[in-house]
């Protein structure tokens, strides 16, 4: 399957989730639209701001009773909107891949590393077993795994978060996916193994076209990482740019969250705050797909 | 070991392991240093580096360590008395898991009060409330009723109980959104001069070392490798490697750069 040239890989429109709750309706994401091309996007916002249940729901994986509704949800020509469970199934992890927060709750713990990702590979290719555990030793060297071989024998409990967090990186890119929706993937790193992984996957999408959606809290992260940003708040879209302008930011939530970050190279007596507007929850969403 | 009535806190070749024989972890290797009274001290390392078990070796908390360490020009043995309590508090990394989650504010605030006796409780927990800016009507509020910074004022708060000297603060704000950092960081700058307390703060974040600290010494593998001030580090002027690979990434991504990253064990 290649994908079609000049559309973006994964366009949603008027994205909301909502869970009712006992007393009322929590609205987790309203109304958003987005798009992803063969690019990095970064995804920003505080925790609550939507970001990762966007992700969740481009992935279908909102259970009742929470709702999801979109105007249009489109993937690689498909109508994810229409997709049963089954042909779902078909698509997540295989073509849209998703590196989840906390490697803790992601993994398996009665299986052994190998195994785990070895399954990934074959669920989607029914690749032999010996071709599945030959990449899979490929793909654990990839994610600068310096022991493959004792990694592949070893249970989740016996390796380090940050093993851990490697580990779910390289099940997810093992099938080759097109679009990669990286859920705070590198928050558990130290900076040095979070830059190498993160190249790894910057190189990913320059050398095979890959898309990224990449859920962040880290500013700096996201404007020397990313093509291009999107800032969340109470749900909604409030601000997109180039991430390389992001620090000459207009919103004021924005340029409030760059200006509460501590900086090595500038020194501040006291870090500004942010003060949040009632309005910014009112006023209208940005749109953030661009064609 | 320098000792002179302007340290607050000495330490002299440290070592710290847990477990015996081949499962032995040599978690602190041979750290020296010493902080003055009145001091931001910043240990800065990656995970597993042996920044937090030195804090924890302080407190009391790791209790396999040789060495010499000295609070306010007293020598620690292993046992801490209820004086060093009153000198010393700790806050944890983690405030969803530092504060029982079935004791309201009150208890938890109250606590230490009780056990060391301290006069005027009532007003007191009202006091400590206010100081970290909480207000009186948090007092009988539950964990699960507060957000992440507010759960980390009341441990602040817990901390101030005593009137310690000196504050360990283990990744105080990591657990923390970037505009609630801020308040946190703002709140223990505003205490520290109003209370006149020495700080010694851990944390994997250059940039909040650099924004919070004096000086600061940089951890790998269990050793300090290097101490320097925070203005030879905004100048750019660390001279170990390693702490000139930290200080570039916490800048943020480089492609280019990632190549030539080092190992160091």
């Amino acid at each position: 399957m290649t994908p079609q040239p000049g559309k973006p890989l994964l366009e949603v429109e008027g994205l909301s989730v909502r869970f009712p709750t006992r007393t009322r309706v929590v609205e987790a994401v309203r109304n958003i639209s987005f798009s992803v091309g063969r690019e990095k996007v970064g995804i920003v916002g505080e925790s609550g701001s939507g970001k990762t249940m966007t992700g969740r729901a481009v992935l279908g994986l909102i259970r009742p009773p929470g709702i999801v509704e979109s105007r249009k949800m489109e993937f690689d020509g498909i109508n994810l909107r229409s997709l049963t469970e089954k042909q779902y199934r078909s698509i997540r992890g295989n073509r849209i891949a998703m590196v989840m927060q906390d490697p803790k709750f992601s993994l398996n713990p009665v299986m052994t590393v190998g195994r785990q990702i070895a399954e990934a590979y074959q669920v989607h290719t029914r690749a032999s077993p010996s071709e599945a555990k030959r990449r899979t030793l490929e793909m654990l060297e990839a994610v600068r795994i310096r022991d493959p071989e004792r990694v592949y024998g070893a249970y989740p409990h016996e390796v380090s978060g940050g093993m851990g967090q490697r580990i779910m990186i390289a099940m997810m890119l093992i099938p080759d996916p097109d679009l990669l929706i990286a859920d705070e993937p590198t928050s558990a790193l130290d900076v040095t193994v979070q830059m190498q992984v993160l190249a790894i996957v910057d190189d990913l999408v320059t050398s095979r076209g890959m898309g990224l959606m990449f859920i962040s809290h880290d500013l700096n992260l996201v404007a020397s990482f990313c093509d291009r940003v999107v800032i969340m708040y109470a749900g909604q879209i409030v601000e997109t740019c180039k991430a390389t302008e992001l620090h000459a930011a207009k919103h004021p939530y924005t340029r409030g969250l760059l200006a509460s970050l501590p900086r090595v190279d500038q020194p501040k007596e006291r870090l500004s705050t942010l003060t949040r507007e009632e309005s910014w929850k009112t006023e209208p969403g940005v749109d953030a797909r661009v064609s | 070991m320098r000792a002179s009535p302007e340290i607050a806190l000495a330490i002299a070749h440290l070592d710290v392991r847990f477990g015996n024989g081949d499962d032995m972890v040599h978690a602190v290797r041979d750290v020296s240093l010493s902080v003055n009274r009145g001091e931001s001290f910043g240990l800065v390392g990656e995970s597993g580096s042996g920044k937090s078990t030195v804090l924890r070796a302080i407190a009391g908390l790791a209790r396999d360590w040789t060495g010499r360490i000295a609070v306010e020009g007293e020598e620690l043995g292993r046992d801490r008395s209820k004086a060093f309590y009153e000198t010393v508090q700790m806050v944890f990394q983690d405030p969803y898991g530092s504060l029982h989650p079935r004791h309201t504010v009150d208890r938890t605030l109250g606590e230490p009060g009780r056990i060391h006796g301290v006069g005027n409780l009532d007003a007191r927990i009202v006091e400590l409330l206010q100081d970290v800016g909480l207000g009186a009507e948090f007092r009988f509020r539950f964990p699960h009723q507060l957000s992440g910074g507010q759960r980390q004022r009341v441990a602040i708060a817990r901390a101030l109980m005593l009137e310690p000297k000196i504050l360990l603060l283990d990744e105080p704000t990591s657990a923390l959104d970037v505009s609630v950092q801020a308040e946190i960081l703002n709140l223990l700058q505003r205490l520290k001069r109003e209370h006149g307390l020495t700080y010694i703060l851990v944390s994997h974040d250059l940039s909040v070392i650099a924004h919070m600290c004096d000086r600061l010494a940089v951890m790998n593998a269990g050793r300090v490798i290097e101490e320097m001030s925070v203005d030879q580090l905004r100048r750019s002027e660390p001279t170990h490697n390693y702490t000139r690979q930290l200080l570039k990434a916490s800048l943020g991504y480089d492609r280019a750069s990632v190549d030539a990253l080092e190992t160091f064990d």
